[in-house]
């Protein structure tokens, strides 16, 4: 059995390896595409402006209502409808495949953008009016209150809420083996299949979400150590 | 003559306010717009392309998917509850020989995806074919549909574990302690006192770990159960037509809209002693 996940042409631990890298390649890829946008949303959610709100609030309802697989398979089949007209109308006969990747990249971060912008949200709820007042007292304006004094302490509140969205994500991540990425859940799949030990290779996929977890609270409790570290000099 | 007003009367009245056109007035119109245009262009391409003999082909297909959808958030998410009340307990006893077992157990279904959980026990099980037909429980573990079901109820009652532990943990411990010293036994304190309270907070929790199921559940279509994103796909490989991708995500949008407001109407009424 050991055999089977040694490394080397005789076992799948180097397949493996190599999901467990295109796994976290593509959740550390999406991350601060779906912070950003997620950011963004926030903004428009908590603007004073009616219109700005509405929006955001649609774009939440979407990419919160749909299932996270259902999401992945619209933007990857309908990017590449999409492509095919545009060849065609150009006069291309084109069999141009969508990159897996991307389409998961997009797909997960328009997933976690949604959900990060409440997290996002409800931090900036946490904010007394009074932090912003202060900048202004102090001449700051609105971008810098918003650089110096909000950001600062959005990033404490939100970050246990957004540790919780990248272990969704990295679990999320599997789903993209559907359309084709070698992930680990693919590549255990293939072993499995080549083998006839379906129970070992999918229980070690999970043994390696497991360990991605655990690996990834190590990470964030050093970041919210790092974070907070102004918080306890006081 | 004066026509001039007495000053005392003259009220000066501030100017009407005006609405600006502010550049997040601008933005959020314009973002307005294209929501509204997408909108549009979605209704424009289903009218479009609207086929009778597609719909009457494809439209029983999607409504056996929901029923399948339903049925087996329904029943794992129905089985997950009572499953997830000896997990939550044993994950708050004091007693380490209850307590880790539950934690592990807890962790490794949040820790892992739901796919390779149903993989793990659609695929994996069937490598044990002998065994399995020796005990007697092929049947059950050869069908993709009651491997769903058990992967599902596992998966969710983990999670719903964590939410029983957070409820009943967010009630004060005086509660307890007052029951307690009206000599209230403890199963009837947690049923009269404790659960009433816990439930309220539950709620909101439970409400979302249904969306979830409902959302998850689209992946039982890769084990080749026909949900509704099983039919989805079927329809999408035989016909290339990619409305009934759109059809698909406009019933789960519908679907989570409703269980999202019915939560929100139930939370309402059962915190009605709550509002001022």
């Amino acid at each position: 059995m050991l055999e089977l996940l040694s490394f080397g042409p005789a076992g799948w631990g180097d397949e493996i390896a190599r999901g467990t890298l295109v796994t976290v390649a593509l959740a550390l890829a999406t991350l601060p595409l779906g912070l950003v946008a997620g950011f963004a949303v926030a903004l428009g959610k908590q603007s004073e402006e009616a219109s700005l709100r509405a929006a955001a609030n649609v774009y939440t309802t979407i990419f919160r209502g749909l299932p996270e697989l259902l999401t992945l398979f619209l933007v990857y089949f309908g990017a590449q409808i999409a492509v095919q007209r545009v060849a065609a109308l150009v006069g291309i006969e084109s069999g141009v495949e969508i990159n897996s990747f991307a389409a998961g990249m997009v797909a997960l971060g328009a997933v976690f953008s949604s959900y990060a912008s409440e997290v996002f949200l409800s931090a900036f709820r946490a904010i007394p009016h009074g932090q912003y007042e202060g900048g202004h007292a102090l001449g700051l304006s609105r971008w810098q209150t918003m650089r110096l004094v909000v950001l600062p302490q959005l990033v404490r509140i939100a970050l246990p809420g957004l540790s919780n969205l990248w272990l969704i994500l990295l679990k999320d991540t599997a789903l993209v083996s559907v359309i084709g990425l070698s992930d680990i859940i693919r590549q255990t799949g293939i072993a499995a299949r080549v083998t006839r030990q379906a129970f070992l290779f999918f229980g070690v996929a999970c043994l390696v979400y497991l360990a991605l977890a655990i690996l990834s609270s190590f990470a964030f409790a050093a970041i919210e150590r790092w974070a907070g570290r102004r918080e306890g000099a006081r | 003559m004066s026509l001039a007003v007495p000053a005392a009367q003259a009220v000066e009245l501030p100017p009407p306010l005006q609405r600006r056109w502010s550049r997040g007035r601008l933005l959020g119109h314009a973002l307005l717009g294209i929501w509204g245009l997408l909108g549009l262009a979605l209704v424009v391409y289903l009218v479009g392309a609207w086929k009778a003999e597609l719909f009457a082909r494809y439209a029983p297909a999607y409504l056996s998917g929901l029923v399948v959808t339903l049925e087996l958030v329904g029943i794992s998410v129905a089985l997950g509850a009572l499953l997830s009340l000896p997990v939550a307990f044993a994950r708050m006893s004091p007693r380490r020989l209850l307590s880790w077992p539950a934690y592990g157990y807890v962790y490794f279904f949040r820790g892992t995806p739901l796919l390779a959980q149903a993989f793990l026990v659609y695929y994996g099980l069937g490598q044990f074919r002998p065994q399995l037909e020796a005990v007697g429980l092929w049947g059950f573990f050869r069908e993709a549909w009651w491997c769903a079901i058990l992967a599902f109820t596992l998966n969710t009652a983990a999670y719903q574990a964590e939410i029983v532990r957070g409820a009943v943990e967010s009630v004060p411990r005086g509660q307890w302690e007052g029951a307690a010293s009206l000599g209230l036994r403890r199963w009837l304190t947690f049923r009269k006192i404790i659960a009433p309270q816990a439930l309220i907070v539950a709620l909101r929790p439970y409400g979302n770990e249904i969306i979830l199921m409902i959302k998850g559940s689209a992946i039982v279509a890769i084990i080749t159960v026909y949900d509704l994103m099983g039919e989805t796909r079927r329809a999408f490989s035989r016909t290339f037509d990619f409305q009934t991708y759109i059809w698909a995500a406009i019933i789960y949008l519908v679907l989570v809209e409703v269980l999202r407001i019915a939560t929100d109407r139930i939370e309402r009424s059962i915190t009605r002693h709550l509002r001022r």
